[in-house]
């Protein structure tokens, strides 16, 4: 192959010290170049500083995050490392389900390419995602989103809806990957920064574990998948890692494009060769492309590769190496496999027809070598480029505006609150209407929810949850919350409600919370206040955790999510995953057998600040919600137990919204009416009927339990103390939702309220 | 709390008959979904299930042929339209046409890449509404002496799974007409039309009966548990039509 470019070898390099190098363009600061410089005893050429730059940058090195993540590594018990098979680190974590089987789950954030091309964005968030978790090895099993728009009503907004859910539909639905669950979130604060985060599970036997390093000197490095285009060049490092401002010029070059027939096949074709053992390790191709691979599998391996970058197989020939490097062309995958294993590897890809191509071996010189055309363009220690980047100690601090925010109240806003039958009525039909508690299956309807055949509860319900094996039924359960409200109000409270609403929920749904991942979105890191914000959060995270017993075992930070110097509010993702022995026995969230009694599990307090109800009246203020850990694994275990035992048909935990929201939507589930008698309760816990249907207290949970198991259940309950309260029963004959003494609600009004809202704004 | 078994009830029903040497073949292209789907409902009926590749030129010794759902090739040019020419293809074509008469039934894709195969006539367009819908899908079974459908009262109202983007059933009114008149509409869409196709159809036959093709998904409401509603399993009657139909047991 000739030369079409001046080629910056390293020998022009160290000949020619005083080049200017665009480091400031390519995201790069002023002392971060110099310790390049200082690392490599040299200027760096034109295609080392392509790839520090971009594997130095927020994204990929978690430069400022990294002295606060350390935590989620820190406070572990000796519980939560029992069935931890792979920690934080690799492209996922792995925990062990037990007969031989393994789960790998992880969530990630898009929100930036996803604001700039929404489709594309959302879209290659999927697949990005999914390729961590085939890296590990696993069979990609399904999908989730937690979405956050802006306003509703904005001009922007449907723009982004459409484009963002037909995206996240129009690749994961060609994957053949269900989408059980999510979020969707309306709020200002990301008018111009939405928040992408996609989630993704897979399983495997243990033996297929299969972890992202190049050992084996001598075996050889083969690229496979798409070919390497011009699209998501500095994706990472320019468009993930720097606020947006109106006076840069359009960053769409920097969006990726994505093709779910090439990942499809890819994961079809990487399923195969894990199955024949053909690979001795693989890394995806995401964020910095090969210079992340390259650089991560040398560095995690014996520490040497060399390899011929010209062999890289092109869809544009005029690409410069260093642009090479830092394509992020989608579904591509590298391996490092054994000359062995070579003939059988081109096997597998031939009968895919997956183009590949051999780019050169692992040594044991210690050196990530790149060469074009034979002449080195890159000689570097990979430890330096994918580990040891810079590490900053952000400064961070209180920020003064908190205390005035947190007296804020909501009580003492003076607000009109509904007092009446009718007032309380039309309180309930305004919230479940809503757009954070309206309906969302016009959103979740142009997902496929239902591929696979393992789908034993989709959205609505609490939790999504999947079968793993079929002779057993064991499966998993999965849920993501979050509450950037709260967060706001008290971010390291804020982070353990994400926690403790997402471990609910698993739990509701029937099963035992094992493992969290987390996508920590925040504004920029430069600021001390958000800094603040992200170490709070970091540290509610991480000491819930402890308390809960369930270990992080992966997940993504995502900064800068703000407009000029506007910052979203702090949200942190949270994702817990849960196991099922027998998914038969999960728990839906609606009611639908006569005469079943509804029951109310937890207390109610007057906590109204940073609720939904607060939100509609415009009101941001005060604490959220308290948080108590020791009772939600009580409430965990109680609701667990009545899964297994067969004690409970309906479970629904109350969170946003409250009492209110939970006792619509599990009417609404199956379209079965129920009567409820409120005053007792709200005597019991010294609150008035409005505050009992709309405060956002936590550990709560209401439940439909068989006339034969009542008995028994409020054993259970007793003998754990934990505060119940028989506030109904299930009426299938009378289509509505009673509230005695308040007001009766027909299903069908409420249904129209509940399921208008968004066909309404977006057709 | 009512039991929902998994597998055992309704596999267990089937084993031990004279069925269980039936073997349907699934095949697999490239960006092919719901082909484990099908091979467990073909299970689930009492058959055994035979992988068959895009590419190899051998039908090997199948009694049937289900051409599952999803995306081959990417339905980048037309939904159906490069698969349409597998090596596979052309063997399917060949028996569903000969005097055997293999029984061959098409799924959402499946279907796409049957009419592309002029197997079936019409063609799949867009929805209507231009957005991928997945929803729980009520059809009237309009004729059930077909292959696929012969375990099926006429009339029979059924819930599956409806899942697409190029779902709307399009042809000339000549050939609509001469469908209806022919009872070659197989199912037709009860209560909402959810893709715009013409004269609510969503199933079709051919003239014989061996071959019919269909936009829902009856491989995904066959199993207790995992199906429309949590609870359906109306699908599973395309399959055990077509084991019935092999041992000449049609009603």
């Amino acid at each position: 192959m000739s030369q079409k470019f001046n080629i910056d070898t390293v020998e022009h390099a160290a000949a020619t010290p005083d080049t200017e190098l665009p480091w400031a363009e390519l995201g790069l600061k002023r002392n971060e170049f110099d310790d390049v410089v200082k690392l490599l005893g040299r200027r760096p050429t034109a295609a080392e500083l392509a790839m520090y730059s971009v594997m130095w940058s927020e994204h990929c090195s978690y430069k400022s995050s990294k002295v606060h993540l350390k935590q989620f590594g820190d406070k572990v018990t000796a519980e939560m490392k029992m069935d931890m098979l792979v920690g934080i680190g690799e492209n996922a974590g792995v925990t062990n389900l037990g007969d031989g089987w393994a789960v790998t789950f992880k969530v990630e954030s898009h929100n930036h390419p996803s604001f700039v091309e929404p489709y594309q964005g959302a879209a290659t968030g999927i697949g990005g995602i999914v390729r961590d978790i085939i890296s590990m090895g696993a069979r990609p099993v399904a999908v989730m989103d937690p979405l956050r728009f802006g306003a509703i009503d904005h001009p922007d907004t449907a723009r982004l809806v459409h484009g963002i859910v037909s995206g996240i539909g129009g690749y994961g639905n060609s994957l053949g990957l269900p989408n059980i669950g999510g979020e969707v979130v309306f709020d200002d604060v990301y008018q111009a920064n939405p928040l992408v985060n996609a989630l993704a599970v897979g399983v495997m036997r243990h033996e297929d574990i299969r972890l992202a390093n190049a050992s084996g000197v001598g075996n050889r490095v083969v690229l496979f998948g798409a070919r390497t285009g011009g699209d998501g060049i500095g994706g990472a490092s320019v468009l993930a890692s720097e606020s947006f401002d109106d006076t840069k010029p359009s960053k769409r070059p920097a969006v990726q494009v994505g093709d779910p027939f090439a990942e499809k096949v890819l994961i079809e074709c990487c399923l195969e060769l894990f199955k024949g053992s053909l690979v001795e390790g693989i890394q995806d191709l995401g964020a910095a492309g090969i210079s992340c691979a390259t650089s991560e599998l040398a560095s995690n391996g014996d520490g040497g590769m060399e390899v011929e970058l010209t062999s890289v197989l092109l869809r544009d020939p005029t690409l410069t190496p260093g642009e090479i490097l830092m394509s992020e062309s989608q579904e591509r995958m590298m391996a490092v496999v054994s000359p062995a294993n070579a003939a059988a590897f081109e096997a597998v890809m031939d009968k895919w027809a997956v183009e590949y191509s051999w780019l050169g071996e692992v040594t044991d010189t210690g050196r990530l070598i790149i060469n074009w055309d034979g002449a080195t363009i890159v000689d570097v220690d990979p430890r330096t480029v994918a580990h040891e980047g810079p590490t900053y100690h952000r400064p961070f601090h209180r920020p003064e505006w908190l205390d005035g925010v947190q007296s804020n109240t909501f009580r003492a806003s003076g607000t009109a609150l509904p007092a009446t039958g009718l007032e309380l009525k039309a309180a309930v039909v305004e919230l479940v209407s809503s757009p954070n508690m309206c309906d969302k299956s016009w959103v979740t309807n142009q997902y496929d929810r239902f591929v696979g055949g393992n789908t034993a509860l989709a959205a609505p319900d609490d939790a999504g949850v999947i079968r793993v094996d079929e002779q057993t039924g064991m499966g998993v359960a999965l849920s993501t919350d979050a509450n950037g409200r709260y967060a706001y109000l008290d971010p390291y409270t804020g982070a353990q409600l994400a926690l403790a609403e997402s471990y609910r929920n698993v739990a509701t749904a029937g099963a035992v919370p094992m493992a969290v991942t987390d996508c920590l979105n925040f504004g920029s890191p430069e600021d001390p206040e958000v800094m603040w914000q992200f170490a709070e959060a970091v540290r509610g995270l991480s000491d819930a955790c402890m308390e809960l017993g369930v270990p992080v075992t992966g997940g993504n930070v995502s900064l800068y999510n703000q407009t000029g110097s506007t910052p979203i509010h702090p949200t942190p993702v949270v994702g817990v995953l849960g196991k099922f022995d027998d998914v038969a026995r999960r728990t839906p969230s609606g009611w639908r057998e006569d005469g079943q009694a509804i029951y109310l599990l937890g207390t109610t307090a007057d906590e109204l600040d940073g609720s939904e109800f607060a939100n509609l009246r415009g009101h941001l203020g005060g604490l959220p919600p308290r948080v108590d850990l020791a009772r939600e694994r009580e409430l965990g275990q109680i609701l667990i137990n009545a899964s297994r035992d067969g004690m409970v048909d309906a479970a629904h935990d109350l969170s946003e919204g409250g009492l209110a929201a939970a006792l619509v939507e599990s009417s609404l589930r199956y379209n079965t009416g129920a009567r409820i008698a409120l005053d007792e309760v709200a005597a019991r816990d010294g609150v008035d009927v409005f505050t009992l249907l709309f405060s956002e207290t936590q550990g709560r949970a209401i439940v439909a339990v068989p006339r034969s198991e009542e008995v028994r259940f409020n054993d259970m309950c007793t003998a754990r103390r934990f505060p119940v309260a028989r506030i109904g029963v299930v009426d299938a004959e009378s289509g509505s939702l009673e509230l005695q003494g308040q007001f009766s609600a027909p299903l069908d009004e409420l249904r129209e309220a509940h399921e208008g809202t968004l066909p309404k704004y977006f057709g | 709390m009512t039991e929902t078994p998994l597998i055992g009830a309704v596999s267990s029903t089937a084993t031990g008959t004279p069925l269980t040497g039936a073997r349907i073949g699934v095949v697999t292209f490239p960006g092919t979904l719901d082909d484990r789907d099908a091979a467990r409902a073909v299970r689930l009926a009492g058959a055994t299930a035979v992988d068959l590749w895009h590419g190899d030129t051998s039908l090997g010794d199948v009694d049937a042929v289900v051409i599952p759902g999803g995306f081959s090739y990417g339905d980048y040019l037309r939904a159906g339209a490069i698969a349409r020419f597998a090596p596979m293809m052309g063997q399917i074509i060949k028996a569903a046409n000969s005097d055997a008469r293999l029984p061959v039934l098409g799924i959402c894709n499946g279907f796409q890449i049957l009419t592309e195969s002029h197997l079936l006539p019409g063609s799949m367009v867009k929805n209507d509404h231009l957005k991928f819908i997945c929803r729980e899908q009520v059809l009237r079974v309009e004729n059930n002496t077909t292959a696929w459908t012969n375990q099926y009262a006429a009339g029979e109202q059924i819930t599956i799974v409806l899942k697409n983007q190029d779902g709307q059933y399009v042809a000339d009114e000549k050939t609509l007409d001469e469908l209806e008149g022919e009872g070659r509409v197989a199912f037709r869409y009860v209560g909402w039309n959810p893709n715009g196709s013409r004269r609510d159809i969503a199933g079709i036959t051919n003239a014989a009966g061996n071959v019919v093709g269909l936009m829902p998904h009856p491989e995904h409401a066959v199993e207790p548990g995992f199906g429309p509603d949590h609870t359906g399993t109306d699908g599973l009657g395309f399959f055990t039509s077509v084991l019935a139909h092999l041992v000449g047991g049609k009603k």
